[in-house]
């Protein structure tokens, strides 16, 4: 509760005054049958022979009137507040929630899943909101109303009252049912639902898989077992809310039936006044009606609880990578030297296996540094660890003779520019991009990292140029020119060091190899570390290490690594012993 | 410090959920204008609308004795509560009536009251058959909606799948049809029942008491305007809400799966930034529309209480001066108020209706869509030999681009061929071209002498097994994975193609073999072992012609080494076409073509190629200045 109280606290006069107006309704709703028996008792004076006053009825009439503007007024007032409220609430949790990402490490991203933080920071802060409105509108009013009604019936006559000990504890068991078996039901709805969606996510991502296989009687097959799931859950949950419903009804029915029976039994034995007998009947349709109310406003309960569940989940998520302890925070990235000390490295920290042990060199300061091994061999790890994406799990990784956990993470990234395996480009246009590197970059500079990337001339060819728009996805453009780009990206950022983790692989060998000719001349003073499948990508850098799973194999230059790297030897003759038969023939 | 303005942010991730606004008719052949949710309460063509009506209606039509049985049972349920609610008067005037005596009294109020309990037991039991019957109804309907929505998915050509997001097909299948499902379970006996109560009321108010009816037939216009008013506020501001929160939702699903590169780059403070833009805007026209969509119900219900009042008073009046009975009074005064009720309900059953109607309408819309074709002479034909033929092939994926240009080649039956050229000169395309996923726009391709558009797709698909660039693999064990490729096959074959791909001995080392269920994409297993599963897949088919787009490319050189050999076994006997960056991969083709520019610049053997010394000796020998 008192992780909600820092999204209430701000607008708590919505939150106090919302329940407030939501009172003067339901307090309007309980009088209004009492001034009705007030109205029918003085016409009964007549009937009696007594004098019945029209003055009199006219003015409990505008009483009335009065008395339902006041309660159209609190109803508007609690929409008012209500709204206010759970908005606020809502979006201060959402930027919460969202802030709180932007916080996550690689290794907490990796946990949630992407998909699941979406939903978690959509669907369920709706969930939630829907559910603080209700809160404020429905959860003062129902039981204000049951409470009320029920002090008012016990007023007029607590003989009949003791009819209701009899039909509220039946209702409170049904509500109990509805928690047993409804709750658990919807639960197993919204999970089919999840399988549903998931089954055609997939499809669609594999849509060209499945044609060209000709799956698709299969993929039928799979989607109509989970539809059909589907179907079945939603009934079985629907039931249950169809089959309580008659249950409810029968005992208002009976509850109302045995009003009017021993009711009109004392008016005509005892005098009871049939103005009370009548309000009394409104009273216990009030009581009966609030009661279902609550029942469904357990459902959503019930729900709203699930979600933030959901939400904590995220917001209570343990940064497992910080800043906070650095011991050198105003230091940059100035040199680019970078040293692994003995590093080790797990993904599973609890895994006996290490997916890096005992890596051990160092890169100079404006060195190219080339990086092969085979598939799974850890070279990606390896890098990730230098801008602090993952924190090693022994030894330490050190920049300029600095342990990287002493710089501020945001000096740290400021001096490295990285492009990742899985790249991304966003929604805007071209330059907006490439600015993402350099916010205040010139016009020059943007095209000079561009033409380093040998993306300028694409570029241009696009409508519009640099303000081109680069669709969702970066649909628009190849997979070789989104690569390119991403380059450009990284370079517009100046880093001290650069890292490319296999990053020209759709790119063809000529484009790469002028790419990596523009290193050679515009980023002569910073490190730069490739990871390439290609041998040819490498065989130019001033050192290259060769991985073996998760291991050094061996650390040298192309020459001496082809003469004492059995590991690169294989790698290289497989790749070179056609170019060598062509340029001997 | 953020970079872009409030406008720009919406401009574009309002669109993510919008997209299908634009108009692709020329394109997609789609019928009529789209709309989104944004001009759902503009009225639309009256013609339209009943036609998605009359649409929704084949779904029930199937069960329409059993709706009539449903709506006799709701009719029932209704006129048994109205019978019950006006047998107080008869009660309460007797109870009040003076000169009966005691006893009979008692008896009239037992005899009442054991009646009412049958009425009411009536209605109870009609009204709970009736929910059940459209339970059914309604569920089934939605499970045939739903399924049609998926096989018709499956018919579509690649191209739609280019132009549409993922989200946005996703989105059809649960929020669409979740909106049709509501209104096919409740809207319609909503509609049925409040009429009816409406109906019902207002004859047992004319009955009771005429003059005191006036009053309400007076109230009624006030409802109206007053739920009419309401109604259009609320829509207006509920499409802003719709708008803003489109553009909230679009930015969260870019940003939050692109947070590996925003942390790269620093830029979360950037994010948190626009995101507050774009949060703060939602927050202030949600505010408003939730203020707007809350309102109706106390301004109706309480407009209800207002006129329960005056009729109370005026009521009581006429008791007083012209001896109306209290009974009747108290019935009226009972209706005056639930008169509001129905009104209600069916004014807002119309915001059900139409978001259902405008869900239902990009669902046909979907469903609605050009299929894949097969040509008009379109043969189911047993195994192909593989003897493909491109002749003179033109294509490109949009009127005004041309991808490819007059492509000619051939390949004899168990022929590997070679496509080797800079990214996007289209050596992608061309292989996309033979399975049929685009056609082509001019020219001819043949498989044994036969255009591809006279044979049968599914025949043409069977005969074509691909690798593709992107490595896709589905929920599910290993082995199902690799059985993707050909169904029938045993497990024997399973693990046989897993060894001819190299994939064997990795698969041998995960916690459960073959039978251990990778989730999701295959987030666990590393890129190159994605593409090996991939390679077994194909390797499974028993297709004569076999395509390898990059099929290797984040496989390291020993492992690519490893699976020479059971590459060429998986290539023996099939007309095999390979793309690949890698140049060693494609010595061994009997063509090479070099592909710049979507033409074909250069054909030949490894060797030819060579001692051309043209842009293929270039390639492989580095000396490369093309682009």
């Amino acid at each position: 509760m008192k992780r909600w109280m820092k999204y209430i606290r701000p607008y708590r006069s919505a939150f106090i005054l919302g329940p407030l107006c939501m009172i003067v309704e339901v307090l309007g709703e309980v009088l209004m049958p009492k001034f009705y028996a007030m109205i029918v008792g003085n016409v009964k004076l007549e009937l009696g022979g007594g004098r019945g006053s029209i003055a009199y009825v006219v003015g409990v009439a505008a009483l009335m009137v009065l008395t339902a503007l006041l309660m159209m007024a609190g109803g508007i007032g609690g929409a008012y507040f209500g709204a206010k409220a759970s908005v606020n609430f809502a979006s201060d949790l959402r930027m919460d929630i969202y802030k709180k990402i932007q916080k996550f490490s690689f290794a907490n991203i990796d946990r949630f899943q992407t998909s699941s933080l979406i939903t978690r920071l959509t669907n369920d802060v709706t969930q939630l909101q829907n559910f603080v409105n209700m809160l404020l509108r429905m959860f003062l009013r129902t039981p204000g109303m049951l409470i009320g009604a029920l002090v008012m019936s016990i007023l007029i006559s607590p003989q009949l009252a003791l009819i209701l000990a009899v039909s509220i504890p039946l209702l409170l068991l049904l509500l109990l049912f509805v928690v047993k078996v409804g709750f658990p039901r919807f639960t197993a709805m919204q999970g089919k639902i999840d399988a549903l969606n998931n089954t055609v996510g997939e499809n669609l991502t594999n849509i060209r898989v499945v044609k060209s296989f000709v799956r698709e009687d299969h993929e039928i097959d799979k989607f109509n077992v989970a539809n059909g799931d589907l179907k079945e859950a939603a009934l079985a949950a629907m039931n249950v809310m169809i089959f309580i419903q008659p249950i409810m009804m029968l005992i208002m029915n009976l509850t109302t039936l045995a009003v009017i029976f021993f009711g009109g039994r004392m008016v005509v034995l005892d005098g009871f006044p049939i103005e009370d007998f009548t309000a009394l009947l409104t009273y216990i349709t009030q009581i009966l009606m609030s009661l279902m109310m609550i029942t469904m406003l357990f459902m959503v309960t019930s729900r709203a609880i699930a979600s933030a569940g959901r939400i904590t989940e995220v917001l209570d998520e343990k940064l497992d990578l910080d800043d906070e302890n650095a011991k050198e925070k105003d230091r940059r990235v100035t040199r680019g030297e970078i040293e692994f000390r003995h590093v080790g490295f797990r993904y599973y920290k609890n895994s006996p296996d290490e997916v890096l042990s005992d890596i051990d060199f160092t890169i100079h300061a404006g060195e190219t540094f080339g990086i092969v091994g085979g598939t799974g061999s850890g070279k990606s790890t390896l890098v990730s660890l230098i801008p602090r994406l993952y924190d090693v799990d022994g030894g330490q990784v050190c920049i300029d003779g600095v342990d990287v956990r002493d710089y501020s993470l945001a000096h740290l990234r400021d001096g490295i520019g990285m492009v990742l395996q899985k790249n991304l480009l966003f929604c805007d246009t071209v330059e907006g991009n490439l600015r993402w590197g350099d916010e205040t970059a010139s016009a020059e500079a943007l095209t000079a990292a561009a033409e380093a990337a040998q993306a300028d001339n694409f570029i241009r060819t696009m409508a519009g140029g640099y303000a081109a728009d680069i669709e969702r996805g970066g649909a628009n453009v190849s997979g070789g020119q989104k690569q390119r780009l991403c380059i450009a990206r990284a370079l517009l950022k100046r880093p001290k060091i650069l890292i490319l983790d296999d990053s020209t692989s759709a790119v063809d060998t000529a484009t790469e190899a002028k790419i990596r000719e523009t290193f050679r001349t515009s980023l002569k003073d910073s490190t730069k570390i490739i990871i390439a499948q290609r041998i040819t990508s490498v065989m130019d850098a001033d050192r290259i290490l060769v991985l073996d799973d998760g291991k050094i194999a061996g650390l040298g230059t192309h020459d001496e690594l082809l003469a004492n790297c059995p590991a690169y030897k294989e790698i290289c003759t497989l790749q070179f012993e056609g170019k060598e038969e062509a340029q001997n023939g | 410090m953020a970079n872009r303005t409030l406008e720009d942010l919406q401009k574009r991730y309002n669109s993510f959920g919008q997209k299908e606004n634009t108009p692709r008719r020329g394109m997609m052949g789609g019928p009529g204008p789209r709309r989104g949710m944004q001009n759902m309460s503009v009225s639309k063509p009256k013609g339209q609308t009943g036609r998605i009506i009359r649409r929704l209606l084949v779904y029930i039509g199937a069960y329409k004795y059993l709706i009539l049985l449903a709506l006799l049972f709701l009719i029932t349920a209704s006129l048994a509560s109205s019978y019950a609610s006006y047998l107080l008067r008869p009660i309460v005037n007797k109870i009040v009536e003076d000169g009966t005596p005691t006893a009979a009294k008692l008896a009239y109020i037992l005899s009442t009251v054991l009646k009412l309990l049958g009425i009411y037991c009536i209605a109870i039991a009609a009204q709970y058959l009736q929910s059940k019957i459209m339970l059914i109804i309604s569920n089934k309907a939605v499970e045939k909606l739903r399924s049609d929505l998926f096989v018709k998915v499956q018919k579509l050509p690649i191209r739609f799948f280019d132009n549409e997001s993922h989200g946005e097909i996703m989105s059809r299948f649960t929020n669409d049809v979740d909106n049709i499902s509501v209104m096919m379970d409740q809207t319609l006996t909503s509609l049925v029942s409040g009429t009816l109560m409406l109906l019902t009321t207002l004859g047992l108010m004319f009955y009771t008491n005429w003059q005191l009816s006036l009053i309400t037939v007076v109230f009624t216009p006030l409802f109206l305007k007053g739920s009419g008013f309401v109604a259009k506020y609320s829509r207006k501001y509920y499409s802003g809400q719709q708008a803003a929160l489109g553009a909230v939702n679009g930015y969260i699903e870019e940003s939050v799966s692109g947070q590996k590169v925003v942390k790269v780059f620093n830029h979360e403070d950037i994010c948190n930034e626009e995101f507050a833009m774009l949060n703060d805007d939602l927050r202030k026209k949600q505010i408003k529309a939730q203020f707007y969509g809350g309102i109706m119900g106390p301004i109706m219900g309480n407009l209800g209480q207002i006129s329960y009042a005056v009729t109370a008073g005026v009521g009581g009046v006429l008791c007083l001066a012209e001896g109306f009975d209290i009974g009747g009074l108290t019935i009226f005064v009972n209706y005056a108020r639930q008169f509001a009720r129905p009104i209600n309900e069916v004014a807002m059953q119309m915001s059900t209706v139409f978001s259902a109607l405008a869900g239902a309408e990009r669902v046909f819309d979907l469903l609605d869509r050009d299929e894949e074709r097969d040509g008009e002479n379109a043969e189911v034909l047993p195994t192909l030999t593989g003897n493909v033929r491109l002749d003179n092939v033109t294509f490109g994926y949009t009127k005004e681009r041309t991808i490819l240009h007059h492509i000619s080649l051939y390949a004899k039956p168990g022929q590997k061929i070679a496509f080797v050229g800079s990214t996007g000169a289209g050596k992608t395309t061309v292989t996309n071209l033979l399975n049929r996923f685009y056609d082509i726009d001019e020219g001819e391709i043949t498989i044994d002498g036969k255009n591809i558009r006279d044979i049968d797709l599914h025949t043409l698909r069977k005969n074509i097994a691909m690798v593709l660039q992107d490595t896709h693999l589905f929920t599910g064990t290993i082995m199902e994975n690799i059985r993707y490729g050909r169904p029938d096959a045993t497990d024997e074959e399973v693990v046989a193609a897993a060894v001819t791909a190299s994939a064997d001995s990795f698969i041998r080392r995960l916690s459960d073999g073959y039978n251990t269920v990778i989730t999701g994409d295959g987030e666990s297993l590393s890129q190159g072992q994605r593409q090996l599963l991939n390679i077994a897949r194909a390797a499974i088919s028993k297709a004569p012609i076999l395509i390898l787009d990059e099929a290797t490319s984040s496989v390291d050189t020993r492992t690519e080494r490893h699976i020479e050999h059971g590459m060429s076994r998986l290539m023996q006997n099939r007309t095999t076409f390979v793309i690949a960056h890698r140049l060693s991969t494609v010595r061994n083709a009997d063509a090479i073509m070099v592909l710049e520019k979507g033409e074909i610049i250069e054909r030949g053997t490894h060797d030819d190629l060579l001692a051309l010394g043209g842009r293929y000796y270039e390639l492989y020998t580095g000396k490369t200045e093309l682009d």
